[in-house]
């Protein structure tokens, strides 16, 4: 009989599990289904250039069923309950399409809910937006602006493009959030937006962070400390933010200070997705107490959880979901072989590698795991194209795991 | 090694740069209900500096700095 895997979440994490297990096991060995809520595969890190019309040639979306080897089930779904005691989920289904017209055999009751069992489950299942854990986010959608989903950035590119001076306060809503150098990315893409509009003279961008320093790592704010002083970024650092004023137009911080604005932009609180919550899998934030090394959700058997989903203290990021795809794709091999896991490639050792872009066609980049902190080189042109490289690269080797 | 306090929560952010023990700390704080406490293990000597500063700053209590081998852990009192 073949083992069902069933990967819940089509992310860069979640696809990349199911590409490699396909191809590593035989069909009669394992089933492979990914359940996916819509369908549709995002390349987030796209969204930061979105604002500034910088996006031009960086594809944003793809279908999943594109992106996965043709011996994966693709179910598109809500997955409603996660059961670990029965290794059993309910989907809300509302599409499928089979690759080769294999899958897993789910019992479907008269609400269209679907019984799915599993053999092995990897959890892939993201971070949400959750304004609603910051005083006066949710009830005033449209007076605060993002950039951490495709509708926000939109809506702040139309913000921006009636912009005519003032000040712009960009602030952390809560901890953690993905991407953690994206906040300090939009400060410097903006500043160059603003300058190349003639609009910089007659704006003032106010950086705000909750750490002591611009950036957790401080090497790295070695680097961004001086670049935002000579691009007359002003900075609050010891700055969280505890509630938003959208009437009096006025953040205010828990360590008790208060910045007025005329356009706030705001990295939005996040949560662990509700189904985590629901099935009693997640801390209060709804992300899943995860091994480190060995990635598996903690007190429960064979359940795995990569990217957003963990509570491990790395940055949430594609690039951490990439590197932890392999080590679960590896160690699920091993288990359904009934081979010891790898030593060297079944354990993560908190490798993430990733880019910050500096605005004026520069970036430096972040290379660090458990036991080496990131040595950020000075930013430059080169590493601002390798960016853009990968940016376009991205849809024809990370899912696959090709990378 | 000193005395082990026990906590409602524990946190073990060795090894982490980004976010770093600091965001771990500071996420932590905000599940607790007020009153409640945390440890925090931080392999960063950064943190001997970083989270007592933000401790305090924050208007929370720290109840302790054990060093251990390779690592401090770091016990507070959620005070608001």
């Amino acid at each position: 009989m073949p083992q069902q895997i069933v990967i819940v979440g089509g992310g860069v994490g979640g696809t990349i599990v199911a590409n490699v297990l396909a191809r590593k096991l035989d069909i009669n060995e394992a089933q492979i289904t990914v359940i996916d809520a819509t369908g549709s595969h995002q390349y987030m890190p796209g969204w930061l250039y979105l604002p500034f019309n910088h996006s031009a040639g960086i594809e944003l979306s793809r279908s999943e069923r594109s992106l996965l080897n043709s011996h994966v089930k693709l179910v598109v779904g809500h997955v409603s309950q996660i059961n670990t005691q029965d290794r059993e989920l309910r989907v809300l289904q509302t599409g499928e399409r089979n690759g080769n017209g294999r899958g897993a055999k789910g019992n479907g009751d008269a609400a269209g809910m679907t019984a799915v069992p599993y053999d092995y489950l990897v959890l892939g299942t993201g971070a949400r937006l959750a304004p609603q854990d910051l005083p006066g986010l949710h009830e005033a959608e449209d007076k605060w602006q993002h950039f951490y989903s495709l509708e926000g950035a939109l809506r702040l590119r139309s913000a921006l493009d009636t912009f005519q001076g003032g000040r712009i306060v960009l602030a952390i809503g809560g901890i953690p959030y993905r991407c953690p150098p994206a906040p300090l990315e939009f400060v410097f893409l903006l500043d160059e937006w603003l300058e190349h509009r003639g609009l910089r003279q007659k704006t003032e961008i106010h950086y705000t962070f909750p750490l002591n320093r611009v950036f957790p790592i401080e090497s790295v704010a070695e680097v961004a400390a001086p670049l935002l002083e000579e691009r007359g970024i002003k900075t609050t650092v010891f700055f969280n933010t505890e509630a938003v004023d959208t009437e009096r137009q006025v953040i205010s911080s828990l360590e008790g200070e208060e910045l007025p604005y005329d356009l706030l932009v705001m990295v939005p609180p996040h949560r662990g997705a509700q189904v985590i919550e629901n099935s009693g899998l997640g801390d209060g934030q709804g992300w899943i107490s995860t091994n480190r090394e060995t990635l598996e959700v903690k007190n429960v058997e064979r359940v795995y959880a990569l990217g957003d989903a963990t509570d491990l203290p790395v940055s949430k990021s594609g690039s951490a979901a990439h590197f932890e795809a392999k080590v679960i794709a590896s160690r699920i091999e091993a288990e359904v072989l009934g081979e010891k896991p790898d030593p060297k490639h079944g354990l993560y050792t908190g490798e993430v590698m990733c880019f910050l872009e500096t605005g004026h066609n520069h970036a430096t980049q972040l290379v660090f795991d458990y036991e080496h902190p990131p040595r950020p080189p000075r930013p430059s042109l080169y590493y601002h194209m390798e960016k853009q490289l990968f940016n376009r690269a991205y849809w024809y080797i990370v899912p696959q795991g090709l990378v | 090694m000193s005395d082990t306090l026990t906590v409602d929560k524990e946190i073990d952010a060795r090894g982490s740069f980004c976010p770093g023990p600091l965001m771990e700390l500071i996420r932590g704080m905000k599940t607790l209900p007020v009153g409640g406490t945390l440890a925090v293990l931080s392999s960063d000597p950064g943190s001997l500096k970083d989270i007592p500063a933000w401790i305090a700053k924050a208007g929370h209590e720290l109840l302790a700095s054990e060093p251990h081998e390779g690592y401090t852990r770091f016990v507070a009192r959620k005070a608001r």
